[in-house]
């Protein structure tokens, strides 16, 4: 029982579920009410700080991706070749030779040839300051792939001088509205790689847990098969008989599968682990002993009992896979051209010399490690929000 | 073996040379070694009515029985007959589809009220599944009769809505009961269903199992370890050992003369002082022998302070005393042997003026 009426213990969340009030003992004046376990599950993510935040993070990162035309000052194609790896330029709200304040704007690049190392030099136009706008008007898109728009949520007011926050690339394309197209693919790979995983895997688990025998022999040996081989490798081998004459959809949803194939095998050994344990439950037996079916077993005693371990294990295994493409597309055989991800876009700053002159290429990374670290937090907070009974 | 009907009545459950055998598989082929022979060839019948306790050691297979007879495993060989209105049923071979009329009439109340309730369910769908399982009634109907439960099994209808982790111990255990009476079953067998609970909730449990018992006419099969419990409930009590009866005796003739040297072994593990002090006594030595290799001839004789040659070599049959029919044990040396009994004389003496 969890008393809820006070102060008692709880944090700055728990005044969402319950009446504070000052130096009073609830149960003592008869003020509590029980909660239910998915208030306890609530409450108790709501308290993990690193989670909450990871959460947040995720989701103005699929907001952003999902808006990309409208995040996205550009589209992630348009090129403008006087800006070849342009560096990121500074936004300012500060004239850097009056002093005086104005509203957000920045000074164009200009590109200039270095004579001894033949290499072109960006050096910011002070004559020209270009403020920048939100919800500007520019390259037209479609929202959602369907509504037709012009405005963007921010951008530069002269449509003559493009803004490239975090710089561009080889051929004047900004790196930001990349990136941002980019994570279509690279967060919607782990979303639909992990969502095959989950029904391959727990289908795949429940019945060899369930029904044992040499079913589940046979796929526990296969199981062990697919896992000796080291991952990568695996991945790659199986990337790389995906033919190269598919349109860049297909090699999308070939590669979503090649990195399913692992990840399904150890959710289905962890269902597996679950059934065999839960079936051993004495409810499991009572119902058993009343002559409930197969199909109600699975439906009324173990899926509610595991679904929030799959959750957890599917949570975890997203950023393996969202790592898994980017490790492919870096290398250059997961997805293609025009198509672009994180991983591909890493691929400017797989030579040395690239990160030495360009280091802005490395940005896409960033976003990896945040998306990456954010879906590990969140994971965690979920693992524990599972279990609200522990201290 | 003849049944033993003490109150006449008719036999409810007949079981015959019941075995249980667990194979042990080993090896990348998973090739059966050996069997842990559970159960091992017992038999015995038990009367509309009356309630039978199940004694014996962990691992002596008591639970194994019980959910033979709720069919939760299929036995290796022998029968169970049940009596259903068409006369004796072999439950023993029966298929899942042929035992579903028969579920309804056997239901099972588990040791750990835990492990027993689905926490992801609220009380009122948990006590509503045999029936929802079997498709009684109307969704109305069937919350009408689990607030009906709720009540006969001392529970306020506001209970409805929670969640067993909201819920002690005992109030677990009455939904428990509240679940395995739901489909009104004629036999439940009940598994160390008191054991998981406080001391102070035991007699509650217990109590409302024999008020129940009283207003439902149901016959129990109580399985326990704890004599002290057995006593209270049942009218007659088995004793187990290494998966065969040792001894089958109405309850008060189990505890005023036992006749089974193993029988004197568990009642002297009841702690209990005499005249103040503690009162002498023996206690078993080992652990009980692997059900995979059993001993031969009699299996207790490994354990037994009273052992012969004969007991080495021979195996003891379950027969009836020449001087009392109702008891039957299995021992070579029932005829020499004196066993020590629980009560004294005194007790007894004392025992019988309450009685009048």
């Amino acid at each position: 029982m969890t008393n809820l009426g006070g102060d008692a213990g709880g944090g700055r969340w728990i005044r969402l579920f319950g009446r504070r009030k000052k130096n009073a003992d609830p149960a003592a004046r008869d003020e509590y009410q029980l909660m239910t376990v998915r208030q306890l599950m609530t409450r108790k993510f709501l308290r993990n700080r690193m989670a909450l935040l990871s959460f947040i993070a995720l989701v103005i990162i699929y907001l952003s991706t999902i808006f990309a035309g409208f995040v996205a000052p550009y589209s992630a194609r348009s090129s403008d070749s006087k800006l070849t790896y342009s560096p990121p330029m500074t936004i300012r709200i500060r004239d850097p030779e009056t002093g005086s304040f104005h509203l957000p704007f920045f000074y164009p690049l200009r590109g200039k040839r270095n004579m001894e190392t033949f290499q072109l030099e960006y050096v910011e136009h002070r004559e020209k300051r270009v403020p920048i706008q939100f919800f500007v008007k520019g390259e037209p898109y479609k929202a959602l792939g369907i509504i037709e728009w012009d405005v963007h949520l921010f951008g530069s007011s002269d449509p003559e001088e493009r803004l490239h926050i975090m710089g561009s690339d080889v051929r004047g394309r900004d790196l930001f509205s990349r990136i941002i197209f980019g994570g279509q693919v690279s967060l919607s790979v782990g979303i639909f790689g992990v969502m095959i995983t989950i029904v391959v895997g727990s289908v795949i688990g429940t019945l060899s847990g369930y029904y044992g025998g040499v079913f589940d022999n046979v796929v526990q040996r296969l199981i062990e098969t697919i896992r000796s081989f080291p991952q990568l490798p695996l991945w790659m081998a199986l990337a790389a008989a995906i033919p190269p004459q598919w349109p860049p959809e297909w090699v999308y949803a070939g590669i979503v599968v090649v990195l399913a194939f692992i990840n399904w095998t150890g959710l289905s050994r962890e269902v597996r682990g679950l059934v065999l344990s839960l079936k051993e439950r004495d409810y499991v037996h009572a119902a058993e002993a009343s002559g409930a079916s197969t199909a109600r077993i699975v439906r009324k005693h173990l899926i509610p009992n595991m679904a929030s371990h799959i959750i957890v294990t599917a949570t975890l295994a997203v950023p393996v896979t969202i790592l898994g493409e980017s490790a492919l597309s870096f290398l250059g055989i997961g997805v293609r051209p025009p198509m672009v991800s994180w991983g591909l876009l890493l691929n400017d700053a797989i030579k040395i010399q690239n990160i030495v002159l360009y280091p802005w290429t490395l940005f896409p990374g960033l976003f990896i490690l945040v998306a990456v670290i954010a879906y590990n937090f969140l994971g965690d907070g979920l693992r524990d929000m599972v279990d609200p009974f522990a201290r | 073996m003849r049944p033993v009907n003490p109150n006449g009545s008719d036999t409810i459950l007949a079981i015959e040379d019941l075995r249980q055998y667990f194979p042990i598989k080993a090896g990348l082929l998973q090739k059966t070694v050996a069997h842990v022979k559970a159960v091992d060839g017992v038999s015995f019948t038990v009367a509309s009515g009356e309630t039978v306790g199940l004694v014996g050691e962990s691992g002596s297979g008591k639970t194994t029985i019980g959910r033979c007879i709720v069919r939760l495993y299929k036995p290796t060989d022998g029968s169970i007959h049940f009596s259903m209105t068409d006369g004796m049923v072999d439950i023993a071979q029966l298929n899942r589809n042929e035992l579903q009329p028969i579920r309804r009439d056997i239901q099972m109340l588990f040791q750990d009220p835990n492990s027993s309730l689905n926490a992801r369910m609220r009380i009122g769908d948990i006590i509503a599944e045999p029936l929802e399982i079997h498709g009684i009634g109307t969704r109305e109907e069937r919350r009408a009769r689990v607030n009906k439960l709720l009540d006969q099994v001392g529970l306020g209808a506001d209970m409805h809505n929670r969640f067993p982790h909201q819920l002690s111990g005992g109030q677990r255990q009455r939904v428990g009961v509240a679940r395995a009476l739901s489909i009104e079953p004629r036999l439940v067998v009940c598994d160390e269903p008191v054991s998981a609970l406080d001391v102070s909730v035991q007699a509650q449990v217990l109590n409302l199992l024999a008020d129940l018992q009283q207003e439902l006419g149901l016959t129990y099969i109580f399985i326990a370890h704890d004599l002290s419990v057995v006593e209270y409930i049942s009218d007659r009590v088995m004793v187990m050992y290494l998966g065969k009866l040792m001894e089958t005796a109405p309850t008060r003739k189990i505890f005023e003369r036992p006749t089974h040297p193993y029988t004197e072994a568990l009642l002297n593990s009841i702690p209990k002082r005499v005249r103040g002090g503690h009162r002498k006594r023996f206690v078993l030595t080992g652990d009980i022998p692997s059900p995979v290799n059993p001993p031969s001839g009699c299996v207790f004789h490994t354990r037994c302070q009273y052992a012969k040659d004969i007991c080495k070599t021979e195996t003891p049959a379950l027969r009836a005393l020449p001087t009392d029919p109702q008891t039957q044990v299995a021992c070579h040396l029932v005829e020499e042997l004196s066993l020590q009994p629980y009560y004294t004389a005194d007790e007894l003496r004392n025992l019988e003026a309450d009685h009048v």
